[in-house]
């Protein structure tokens, strides 16, 4: 197959581009003629949404990137955070939603293996990953396959890359059905005197192509995550990539031993948009134009044009810029490591991207406006109508209070993720202090002393009622889920899901939880420090709930100063730190039990999350607290029992609330709330101080025991909690739950 | 305690197992590149866990074949002790050096968790610090550990003593819900004829210090350097 280079540009030709009629007439206007076939491709790939960030730049530079710990921030392949001794940590999150729904093993493996690979690029060796994962109602004929394919491809890449896979969250709603969420997050150490970057410097340096060979996978895949699914998205297979995760632990352990020596200038992988856009970055930033040869480009099959080869999204691929001279040193590195090799460009002084083939010029563009001059766009937006409250003593009590938590720690939402989180290696490298199934993964630094937790959180169901408040709860909720380990939160990575933008609800949607994304990071001086947008999660018109997911790290002076949320010992007290007013607007009690998704979130009190937040870090800094879970999805009693599932102990609850309807104060969600255990000898001492610093703080019971006693109520035993709690997700998976019988409607 | 380790590409866990190494035998290993033909002199050889070649054809069919492997198998063969956790104990066997072979896990999915092993025989330089019967907790982390051996040779097994680990309950009972993979008899580890050459599915280098939730595994490395000492 050959595609000519000088085909006739047509209107239709444009559009299978995803260009509008406007952002066409922008490229004639810039380059001053018809661009080739080849560099409307490379237009295509550098102007869709996924690379340009067109609809939502103007809203991400408001979000705070900057803090003291901040070493880099959004721009570059991942954001660089400070962690003392020398060292960096390096994370970043992204999105692979399209292609895994579409090919749910390869676009989620290929997810892990993008992200990893933008923390490697960067000189770090990745410690921990993650993922945020969103499915379909588990009714829905695809779901079970989706989530089947999804985690065997996110096991079957980082198991074999060989890093820990240490936590991550799971939720199912049928809003999700047509367009499921693969959100991958990694994160690495560097030493802060070796990071490396993008930009190339100096002109006539060698521009190297290593790694895997090119191949006509993924041709257009960033420009198929643009665009909204209809019902031909099956036809769209051939736009996934396929990964192998083998390659890529050859392509870190080769980069890594490049990178000890000096010969490395810039490097940059090859993600969405392949070669084009890494090369396109590394001249741009570098105040440099590029040539390319394509002739010299390792290709898998024969017969490459120029057009396939600048768009081919081929996976485990990597650019480098290096200094005069050098190139046999990093020959030497790649072949021992069984990789390609090939010097395919050099970096000029006339800041155009020129790309040859056969000895033609099949593009010869300008490379900064390239980036520069992307479309940008204003769109118009429409704030969320505010929500009705919702008045507790309107919500129907169950049955029983121990029947409502049955269920609700065994539904789709609430169960155990063991079944996951089992068939990823969560342990490999040794250094995995607190496991999956905690509030926060922790992750020892190389032999310690030193930790950094990791979360990845968002209330999508919150952020439908209330963007603004939704996005400030995501971001208090990693800050709470660090600070419930011992971590001083540090920074953040985002991944901003949403559907079609230009649909001005949508559009009000991303404005407003970037807003309130904004307002808590400067709250609790938090900063953003890398991430990724994916817009156009819709099908057939209809969008997916609104899921900006966060990721956040936080760090531990000492590792073995971080508390877990089992409880630890027999007649310790339980206290609550936080205010309970019992909020069940869009709780999952009133989703789940009372069958209703309305109302509006639960409010999110910044002064109060950060004062009770320091409470509680200074609390585990001190040693003084035995147990420590934050409250969320399902409120206090569902915090409790995962307490004593984690602990294998029960509990005695003294209290019950005398101005609150039970069914409020056990499971409404209200924010900065934590429960935390200690011995009776000091819970005065605690209750005093928390009275001091304007904490609220309350004794409800005691541990011990085999089941969860509340008065009045039947005792809810251990052993029943765990299997509703374990149960639901390898039941549903081994086809043992019949489809149409469970929905999260 | 002078090691070599192995290290094909895509093997992934050599650095707790180097880890191990240092920790239990005061020294770190040697990495030997498995381009590499000759070993040098060491008291015991390790081929760690991963996923070399990317398990592409069979897993560890291909570094079985790996130029070092020669020497390797003269080392086994002089008495040298070898020890192959996970990827290492499917080269082991796709070498010949230990019998059977390890199958896609039963239910055809990758299994990470801690598992719990009975200690079969403390007979061996491998065991010698544990108490026969006792269970040790360690992680398994594998997608093929599904240990197989015909009749014949797993009657030679049991009847030698070379069966050292199964997976086992709490109480130290033999049963289906403690075997992780469907492993034969619950099979975790065995030993060759002359006793020199270990392999197990279960990775007893992530469990050697209790920051990582139990230090059980650090008896196979000890029992390795007092082995040595008596020698």
């Amino acid at each position: 197959m050959s595609i000519p280079n000088d085909i006739p540009i047509t209107p239709d030709l444009v559009a299978d581009h995803g260009l509008k009629p406007d952002e066409y007439q922008r490229i004639l206007d810039l380059i001053g003629r018809e661009p080739t076939f080849t560099e409307l491709g490379i237009f295509s790939a550098m102007w869709n949404e996924h690379c340009s960030y067109k609809s939502s730049k103007r809203w991400l530079k408001t979000l705070p990137t900057e803090g003291p710990q901040v070493i880099q921030g959004p721009g570059e392949n991942a954001g660089v955070v400070d962690i003392g001794d020398g060292l960096a940590v390096v994370f970043k999150m992204e999105s692979h939603n399209h292609p895994s729904f579409i090919e749910p093993y390869q676009g989620a493996a290929t997810g892990v293996g993008g992200i990893l690979r933008d923390v490697f690029t960067m000189g770090a060796r990745p410690i921990a990953a993650m993922n945020a994962l969103r499915f379909g109602d588990p009714a829905h004929q695809k779901t079970r396959h989706l989530v089947s394919g999804v985690v065997a491809g996110i096991g079957g890449y980082g198991n074999s890359f060989g890093v820990p896979t240490v936590g991550g969250e799971v939720n199912f709603h049928r809003r999700y059905n047509g367009n499921i969420l693969v959100n991958a997050f990694a994160a690495g150490i560097a030493r802060t005197d070796q990071i490396f970057y993008a930009a190339a410097t100096g002109v006539g340096n060698s521009i190297v192509y290593l790694g895997s060979k090119t191949g006509r996978d993924g041709i257009h895949g960033a420009t198929m995550a643009s665009a909204e699914f209809g019902e031909d998205a099956e036809e769209k297979r051939p736009t996934v990539q396929v990964g192998d995760p083998f390659s890529e632990k050859l392509l870190l352990e080769a980069c890594l031993e490049l990178m000890q020596t000096d010969a490395v200038i810039a490097i940059q992988d090859m993600g969405a948009a392949g070669l084009t856009c890494s090369a396109v970055e590394m001249g741009a930033k570098g105040d440099l134009g590029v040539e390319l040869d394509l002739d010299h480009v390792p290709c898998r099959e024969d017969g490459m044009t120029a057009y396939e080869m600048m768009l081919s999204e081929s996976q485990e691929r990597m650019l480098m810029v290096l200094r005069p001279g050098k190139e046999d040193v990093a020959r030497a590195v790649f072949e021992k490591w069984d990789l390609d090799f090939a010097v395919i460009g050099r970096t000029t002084d006339d800041l155009r991207f020129v790309v040859k083939r056969h000895g033609e010029v099949m593009a010869d563009l300008p490379i900064k406006e390239l980036g520069d001059e992307a479309p940008e766009y204003d769109r118009p937006w429409i704030p969320a109508e505010p929500a009705a409250p919702v008045d507790p003593s309107e919500v129907p009590a169950p049955n029983a209070i121990g029947d409502a938590l049955l269920r609700l720690v065994g539904s789709p939402d609430m169960c155990s993720r063991r079944w996951i989180w089992e068939q990823y290696d969560h342990l490999i490298l040794g250094n995995t202090i607190q496991r999956p199934g905690g509030d926060a993964a922790v992750v020892r630094v190389e032999d310690g002393p030193k930790g950094l937790a990791f979360t990845l959180d968002v209330t999508p169901r919150y952020c439908e009622a209330d963007p603004v408040e939704g996005g400030k709860q995501a971001v208090a909720e990693t800050w709470r889920n660090l600070t419930a380990v011992g971590a001083t939160p540090l920074a953040l990575t985002d991944c901003l899901n949403f559907g079609n933008p230009e649909r001005p609800e949508i559009m009000g949607q991303l404005v407003g939880a970037i807003q309130g994304i904004g307002e808590a990071c400067r709250a609790l001086e938090y900063p953003i420090v890398s991430g990724n947008v994916s817009l156009y999660n819709e099908t057939s018109g209809e969008a997916i709930l609104p899921t900006p997911a966060l990721g956040g790290v936080g760090l531990l002076e000492d590792f073995a100063l971080s508390a877990s949320i089992g409880f630890k010992a027999e007649g310790e007290t339980i206290l609550v730190i936080g205010e309970t007013t019992g909020h069940l607007g869009r709780s999952v009690y009133l989703r789940d039990i009372a069958g209703r998704e309305d109302g509006p979130p639960p409010p999110v009190d910044l002064e109060t999350e950060k004062r009770n937040g320091d409470f509680v870090r200074a609390l585990i800094s001190e040693g003084r607290v035995s147990a420590v879970h934050d409250c969320s999805d399902g409120g206090l009693l569902v915090a409790l029992a995962e307490m004593m599932m984690a602990g294998g102990i029960g509990a005695s609850i003294h209290t019950a609330p005398d101005d609150l309807p039970a069914h409020a104060y056990w499971f409404g969600e209200d924010q900065a709330r934590y429960v935390v255990t200690l011995a009776a000898g000091g819970v005065e001492r605690l209750l005093a101080e928390a009275r001091d610093s304007g904490v609220a703080a309350a004794a409800l019971g005691s541990t011990g025991g085999d089941a969860l006693k509340l008065p009045g109520e039947d005792p809810i035993y251990l052993d029943t909690l765990r299997s509703c709690h374990e149960g639901w997700l390898p039941d549903y998976m081994a086809g043992r739950i019949a489809t149409g019988s469970t929905t999260t409607d | 305690m002078k090691s070599a380790l192995i290290l094909f590409p895509g093997i992934n866990r050599e650095h707790d197992m180097a880890r191990a190494l240092q920790r239990a035998g005061g020294m770190a290993p040697t990495i030997v590149w498995h381009k590499d033909t000759e070993l040098p002199p060491v008291d015991l050889v390790v081929i760690p866990g991963g996923f070399s070649y990317g398990d592409y054809l069979r897993c560890g069919a291909i570094a079985a074949r790996s130029p070092i492997m020669r020497d390797v198998i003269a080392k086994a063969e002089a008495g040298v002790t070898v020890l192959g956790v996970c990827n290492g104990f499917q080269v082991l066997t796709e070498m010949g050096l230990l019998p059977g072979a390890l199958m896609r896990n039963a239910d055809l999915r990758f299994v990470c968790k801690d598992v719990l092993l009975r200690v079969e025989t403390t007979d061996t330089r491998f065991t010698n610090r544990y108490r026969k019967g006792q269970t040790i907790r360690t992680p398994v982390a594998h997608g093929d550990g599904n240990y197989f051996a015909d009749p014949e040779t797993l009657a030679r097994l049991e009847g030698e003593g070379r069966v050292v680990f199964r997976y086992a309950s709490a109480d130290g009972d033999i049963d289906e819900t403690s075997n992780p993979n469907g492993s034969i008899d619950n099979i975790a580890g065995i030993l060759n004829a002359r006793g020199n050459v270990l392999g197990m599915m279960p990775h007893p280098e992530d469990h050697i210090e209790l920051a990582q939730g139990s230090t059980d595994g650090l008896g196979i490395f000890e029992s390795m350097v007092a082995a040595l000492e008596t020698a």
